[in-house]
């Protein structure tokens, strides 16, 4: 039906603004805007009354049905309380939309519920109504506002970069959707738990939602903070060296050739997905690990922090050196060429001149691939063995942040008890962790590149 | 005097430096070589991943199958004729009666055809039991004989030649991926069906073919060895339209307004700060977010692609937007200025010119964008994507699985010794879509620079 009034729309303002242009240039005169803007104009014009009705009336439409649902029912029923209440209505209003109930229907609950469809289906013809007049009302009246002086263009793109503002605002309210749903969930997890035996506990037991509310179950951030915190340094001292060389070997010696064809390499390599790498540890990396541990006498776990830190780091290879590529490159050539020509051999150019100098980008650099790591999730799933005890062997295995979010979460989309909620105080943590580290990088990498524009 | 001293001097500096040389040129052939070693280490590492899933999942895109011949036996099958709609007969009742027709259908004992059929593959006089014929062949297949039958009604008293796909232990036991020196009690496979898969295998009736089965049927638990990737594909391909019809009008348009329109003022620079960030919120948080707004508040349904597409769209956003952005900056300045100075108002000059202009780098940013979320895990297992769904969704608000969590799933699988293989295939199909997006967006990109 809008569609319907949008075509009328755009042909109502396209025919009566050409008419109007041809009748114009007869006279010798011309109008502002060109037909098809007129038309726009016209069209968004009839539009937004009829979305506004219909927006409102979504917006309205649960509580209103609601109160009419409430007025409908026999009194003995209205003064239940809480669930049971909310249950009889959910019953009529299944019974209203035709999908049917279990269990014996009632008589109250029959007649609420013909009613009930009867209205419903009245107000929407009544809101499809009133949205189409409005609309044929806001068309009459943008039609004849059509004239050789009015600025159609201008309003028309006035709308538009107001819709553009509109989508840029969509990130924001990523965000702040994130901040406040991540904050709601978890004041009500620590309505449940105290916050300081969430962040300063030792134990990490949080017990089965199965066994009832009274098993609360300890609720200990720090084994898993600490197994992050492992598994981020392995990852890190693994990724950084060998990214950071690549990264310079490339951008300071390969011949272009190679460069031209590893770079789209590692640019592809920095997107097989986390779960790969994840299967890829818990396939591979475990098992060789250990048996290599057994090989020199020690115990090595097949899933533990340090298989997970070693393929997390592999990962992070690609990550780490197409950034710090980029970092390099933005050095100008001339603080290179300058100690090239005091005599200086290109590695000590690289050392004492290029690495200083792109320092606080790489630096920037580092915190990033630190914040992914922390944020990694599909292989420590996989590969970091689940194990939420405070232990300093890597070893051993391990629980990290994410892992716990996974395990608290999946397949549970109640959100009651503790148990679930504590996912989203731990993401909360990981938010925060992550956010800072952010920050603080991208301010230095901005930094950085603002030096040597 | 003072000359002679001062070339002295100089004399005993130059030999000091020449005798460092040496060490020096030794030191800058060892950093060089390290980035090398670098590299290579990256390189081979990243080898030894592919060279791992292909190595395990190129088996798996071959299975058992046993060529046989399928007898409908009528006095197995004994459901009479299907019903023929009558005149007179309302359409209810004709439906209640093949319904009824349908049921006895499928109580009739199609393991006994199954039994024949492998019967019938075995060389004469080989002694086959009940057991093992039955463990032979994958459980699925009674399945698809009987709806063979239902299709056409026609097949009775008829033989078929079918091929059968074999169980996954069978289908393990020919591959040699089962350790054939084990004890009895240890095989999974009784030697009975062990030795019958070995003579079907040397006779000819069983053969590897390719599976084509792993992309057309849907994930099964009871009969692994069909399991397939179709139900998982399906609910991919939903989640990347959404993703595309969202993410990139969304995106473009921000980034549009950031680049062209906006002020600069602490507003924008807010929008910018928080852009990039969002784009290294780990994906976890993304589903956090999902779950408890899309499935808690706005009541969406839980593990439906239209909550994965929306959560993904907004981990792809920023991808796009920072894209996009670098495109337009891209968009040398003289092209603005001539549309400006012919009397083209801003709006006018960014959508008839500049964005024509950046148009392959949009497309390119979308793909990488695209190919990024088609392979994010963590934020569908939170969403509920990887509970076990054996169907193929009909519209996004279905139960569906997805690629990655079809991969999560399968790798949890008990039967190890199979699913490692499927998933490794499951990973071979997610990286050849992934890589095939990647190279397109690559030439894409170098045919762009080659122009501008």
């Amino acid at each position: 039906m809008l569609l319907i009034l949008l075509g009328l729309a755009c042909q109502q303002g396209f025919s009566r603004s050409l008419s109007l242009a041809t009748a114009a240039r007869h006279g010798g005169q011309r109008m502002h805007s060109r037909p098809r803007y007129h038309a726009a104009l016209v069209a968004l014009w009839t539009l937004l009354p009829a979305l506004l009705v219909l927006g409102l009336w979504s917006l309205l439409e649960p509580g209103l049905m609601r109160s009419l649902i409430l007025a409908m029912l026999p009194p003995e029923v209205a003064v239940l309380e809480g669930r049971q209440l909310e249950a009889v209505i959910a019953r009529i209003e299944a019974l209203a939309s035709g999908h049917g109930v279990a269990g014996e229907v009632a008589p109250f609950e029959q007649a609420a519920a013909e009613q009930l469809s009867f209205l419903q289906n009245l107000a929407f013809l009544l809101v499809l109504a009133a949205a189409a007049g409005l609309g044929a009302v806001a068309l009459f009246l943008a039609r004849r506002r059509i004239s050789l002086r009015l600025r159609a263009r201008d309003e028309v793109e006035r709308a538009l970069r107001f819709l553009l503002l509109l989508c840029s605002g969509v990130a924001i309210a990523t965000t702040a959707g994130i901040v406040l749903s991540l904050f709601t969930e978890a004041l009500r997890f620590f309505s449940f738990v105290n916050p300081l035996d969430f962040f300063f506990g030792t134990v990490w037991n949080p017990g089965f939602a199965s066994t009832g509310s009274d098993a609360l179950g300890r609720y200990g951030l720090l084994p898993l903070l600490w197994g992050t915190v492992m598994v981020a340094v392995i990852a890190i001292l693994v990724a950084l060296p060998l990214g950071l060389m690549t990264a310079i070997y490339l951008s300071c010696y390969a011949p272009r050739k190679v460069r031209a064809l590893v770079k789209p390499v590692i640019e592809i390599l920095a997107g097989i997905p986390t779960i790969v790498y994840g299967f890829f540890a818990l396939v591979t990396v475990g098992p060789f690990l250990s048996t290599v541990g057994a090989a020199i006498g020690i115990d090595i776990r097949a899933t533990s922090a340090l298989t997970a830190g070693l393929v997390m780091g592999i990962m992070l290879i690609p990550f780490i050196s197409s950034l710090s590529d980029d970092i390099l490159r933005q050095v100008p050539l001339s603080l290179r060429d300058g100690s090239l020509a005091l005599g200086a051999t290109p590695s000590e150019g690289i050392r004492r001149v290029l690495l200083p100098a792109a320092l606080p980008g790489i630096v920037g650099a580092f915190l990033l691939a630190v914040s992914r790591a922390i944020g990694e999730t599909m292989i420590v799933v996989l590969a970091a063995g689940n194990s939420p005890v405070l232990r300093a062997n890597p070893a051993e295995p391990v629980s990290t942040v994410t892992v716990t979010i996974v395990n608290q979460l999946t397949g549970d989309s109640d959100f009651a008890g503790p148990q679930s909620l504590v996912g989203f105080a731990l993401g909360l943590t990981l938010f925060a962790m992550t956010l800072l580290l952010n920050i603080v990088a991208l301010y230095i990498v901005r930094r950085f590149r603002e030096q040597y524009d | 005097m003072t000359d002679l001293t001062f070339s002295a001097a100089a004399e005993r500096r130059r030999e000091r430096i020449r005798a460092s040389l040496a060490r020096r040129h030794l030191f800058e052939r060892l950093f060089r070589g390290l980035g090398l070693v670098a590299i290579l280490i990256g390189l081979a590492l990243v080898a030894s991943l592919f060279w791992m899933v292909i190595a395990k999942g190129y088996p798996a895109f071959t299975q058992a199958k046993l060529s046989t011949v399928a007898y409908f036996d009528p006095e197995i099958i004994d459901v009479g004729p299907p019903p023929e709609r009558q005149a007179g007969q309302s359409q209810a009742g004709f439906r209640a009666e093949s319904l009824a027709w349908q049921r006895r259908v499928t109580t009739a004992n199609w393991n006994l055809i199954v039994e024949e059929a492998v019967r019938a593959a075995a060389p004469s006089g080989f002694e086959i039991d009940r057991r093992a014929a039955l463990a032979l062949v994958d459980g699925g297949e009674r399945h698809r004989l009987r709806d063979l039958f239902v299709a056409d009604p026609g097949l009775l008293g008829q033989r078929v030649p079918i091929e059968l796909l074999a169980s996954a232990d069978v289908d393990n036991w020919l591959k040699g991926t089962i350790d054939r020196d084990l004890p009895d009690e240890r095989q999974q496979l009784s030697a009975a069906t062990r030795r019958l898969a070995d003579e079907l295998l040397a006779g000819g009736a069983i053969d590897f073919k390719f599976a084509w089965h792993i992309f057309t049927n849907v994930d099964s638990r009871s009969a692994p060895a069909s399991a397939g990737l179709a139900g998982a594909l399906v609910g991919s391909l939903y989640m990347m339209v959404i993703v595309v019809l969202l993410a990139v009008p969304i995106g473009v348009a921000s980034a549009i307004y950031l680049e062209e329109f906006a002020p600069k003022n602490r507003l924008t620079d807010l929008i910018e700060v928080n852009i990039n960030n969002l784009a290294a919120v780990p994906s976890i948080v993304f589903g956090l977010f999902g779950a408890a707004v899309f499935i808690k508040y706005s009541g969406l349904p839980i593990s439906a692609p239209i909550v994965g597409g929306l959560v993904l769209t907004l981990m792809t956003l920023p991808t796009i937007i920072i894209a996009t952005r670098s495109s337009l900056r891209a968009v040398p300045p003289s092209l603005r200025q001539a549309a400006l100075g012919l009397g083209a108002s801003r709006t006018q000059m960014v959508f008839h010119h500049v964005l024509p202009i950046t148009l392959p780098g949009i497309l390119t940013a979308t793909i990488i964008g695209v190919a990024q979320a088609l392979g994010e895990t963590a934020p569908l297992l939170l969403i509920g994507m990887n509970a076990f769904v054996a169907a193929i969704p009909a519209t996004p608000f279905d139960q569906s699985s997805a690629l990655p969590s079809q991969i999560y799933l399968w790798q949890g699988n008990e039967n190890r010794n199979f699913f490692e293989a499927r998933t490794s295939a499951a990973i071979m199909v997610l990286l050849a879509l992934m890589i095939t997006m990647n190279a397109i967006a690559v030439l894409l990109r170098q045919k762009l620079e080659r122009r501008s």
